[in-house]
């Protein structure tokens, strides 16, 4: 197996006197999709901005494509655009049309030209079909039509690695479909995903493999056969049938082996 | 069992249309009583103030010294040549004052350590300039500095008071577009920065654009309050409209140039403010509408 495309070694992460992450060590396989999963606040969103590094570790390394970054690094801003990431709440820039929201970081932060950034993100708005809606400001689009564009932003510049952080949880039910539906295609494509998610169906589908988060502590990794049907720790069974008994007619087979 | 109405006949399209038809306003029996109402209540109001101020003992001489057709007539021209260096003292400062005031606004909002000490200024800049008396501003500058004699800079008052004014202002409208950054959502930065933007390209291209949107109607609002400000310079001298009406005024024993300059100020002051209030209303609009900005 190659080199991991995303190392995280001994991560810490705390508010104030609160510790949210504790030792995190994960490694990211190009190409491979990884979804987290845990309850609310077990830190799954704070470990994708610390990946971003939008938020300061207190400890740690993480490396990316062999080298290490940390949010003191003198080219953060070329690191970040490697790493692209998507919101819960989309995050829509809603000054600018979709299409400016899509070429805004190519142009400045890769200094690539108006008419070819452009050109580009209309392909790619083509591509997840939006391209009529190049033109539009953000809050004339449905939620799920602006959580696509959201995810076409973050893919304009090419990034090694995309983080999805609950990209469905601000969406009316009937939208969530068709931001997984571009998720999975992304997965078909062969690009390397981080999602934190509570579509459990979903991320039993997509992912590769499961981490399940407990009070900042990765409990349990796995493929999603091994964390869904056999999961090693009582905490992890203990939340999956909390959620899955929740899910409205999204039960899935949770063998429960006392 | 409760007596509940009969089913209603679905509208027919015909109906429906009629429904929808916009109604002219003098058909709809409620505006009109509405209308009836304020118009009456306006001449009850006006009216009797007219008749309380007209029944007055002074209000003869009053009339004569203030609203005399005569000496408006004469004091006009001067007042009105006065009027048009107020109007060249706002457009100069305004542009000014929106420029400081924005730099201080992106300074104070700054996050490097090394910024330090220009948010400390910052924050000592606004607070004294909006803590002391404009009066007292120009006076000070506009007797102080060119008593000073110093070689090399423009000495007069019209200068140093117009100069006042922009410092006074701009503190407050540093403090505007403070408050409109204030508004833009965190998320917004964080997104910015995620997509690999500088801090600096993230205010520029983000966070400012939104922001000065939102603090469109109250920077309106100081239009109208530094067009009024600009009379204060008088107190230095400068022939501008005041001064002008002040001059007449006591040359003449009449003070109907006064009424002269102050309709003039109102003449602008009056229409920025309706566009203010337009501005806002739309905002508000869009606000209640779900939309964004």
């Amino acid at each position: 197996m190659s080199d991991p495309i995303l190392s995280i070694r001994g991560l810490y992460k705390a508010y104030d006197q609160n510790l949210v992450l504790r030792n995190i060590n994960l490694d990211v396989a190009e190409h491979e999709v990884i979804c987290l999963i845990g309850a609310s606040g077990c830190g799954k969103s704070t470990l994708l901005r610390c990946i971003n590094l939008l938020e300061e570790v207190n400890a740690g390394a993480i490396v990316l494509d062999g080298m290490p970054i940390s949010s003191d690094a003198p080219n953060l801003n070329r690191i970040r655009q490697r790493v692209g990431m998507v919101f819960q709440s989309f995050n829509l820039f809603p000054h600018m049309t979709v299409i400016d929201n899509v070429t805004l970081a190519p142009r400045k932060v890769l200094g690539v030209k108006r008419s070819e950034a452009e050109s580009a993100g209309l392909a790619l708005l083509d591509r997840f079909g939006l391209v009529d809606k190049a033109r539009e400001y953000p809050d004339r689009l449905s939620g799920g039509q602006q959580q696509r564009v959201a995810i076409i932003r973050a893919l304009a510049l090419q990034p090694q690695v995309l983080l999805l952080d609950e990209v469905t949880s601000a969406l009316d039910p009937e939208m969530v479909g068709e931001v997984l539906e571009i998720i999975a295609e992304l997965k078909h494509l062969g690009m390397t995903m981080l999602l934190a998610t509570h579509q459990m169906a979903f991320a039993r589908q997509i992912a590769d493999r499961v981490a399940f988060l407990d009070a900042g502590v990765i409990l349990e990794i796995g493929s999603p056969e091994e964390i869904f049907t056999n999961p090693r720790e009582p905490r992890t069974r203990q939340f999956l049938e909390r959620i899955i008994g929740a899910e409205p007619g999204g039960a899935l087979p949770v063998t429960a082996t006392h | 069992m409760s007596a509940l109405p009969p089913p209603a006949q679905a509208l027919n399209d015909a109906q429906i249309a009629e429904m929808l038809t916009p109604q002219a306003m003098w058909r709809d029996p409620a505006l009109v009583r509405s209308a009836l109402i304020a118009l009456l209540s306006s001449i009850v109001v006006f009216g009797g103030l007219a008749w309380l101020i007209s029944g007055t003992e002074g209000w003869e001489s009053v009339q004569r010294s203030f609203f005399n057709w005569e000496h408006f007539r004469a004091s006009f021209p001067k007042i009105w040549d006065g009027f048009k260096l107020n109007i060249k003292i706002f457009m100069i400062a305004e542009p000014i004052i929106l420029g400081i005031g924005l730099l201080l606004a992106v300074i104070r909002a700054s996050r490097g350590p090394a910024l330090f000490p220009l948010r400390a200024f910052a924050v000592v800049y606004t607070d004294l300039f909006r803590g002391a008396p404009v009066l007292l501003v120009i006076l000070t500058l506009g007797f102080g500095v060119p008593a000073l004699r110093i070689d090399g800079i423009p000495n007069t008052p019209l200068v140093w008071g117009t100069v006042a004014i922009i410092l006074s202002s701009s503190a407050y409208q540093a403090e505007t577009f403070r408050a409109g950054i204030g508004t833009v959502h965190g998320s917004q930065r964080a997104a910015a920065r995620a997509l690999g933007l500088s801090s600096t390209q993230a205010m520029r291209y983000v966070v400012l654009p939104q922001a000065i949107r939102r603090v469109i109607p109250p920077t309106l609002s100081g239009f109208v309050g530094l067009q009024k400000e600009t009379a204060l310079i008088s107190v230095l001298g400068p022939l501008e409209a005041t001064r002008q009406a002040q001059i007449y005024g006591s040359l003449h024993f009449n003070y109907t140039s006064y009424v002269v300059a102050g309709l003039l100020f109102i003449s602008i002051t009056i229409p920025l403010a309706r566009f203010t209030d337009y501005l806002l209303n739309r905002s508000e609009e869009r606000r209640s509408m779900g939309g964004a900005v």
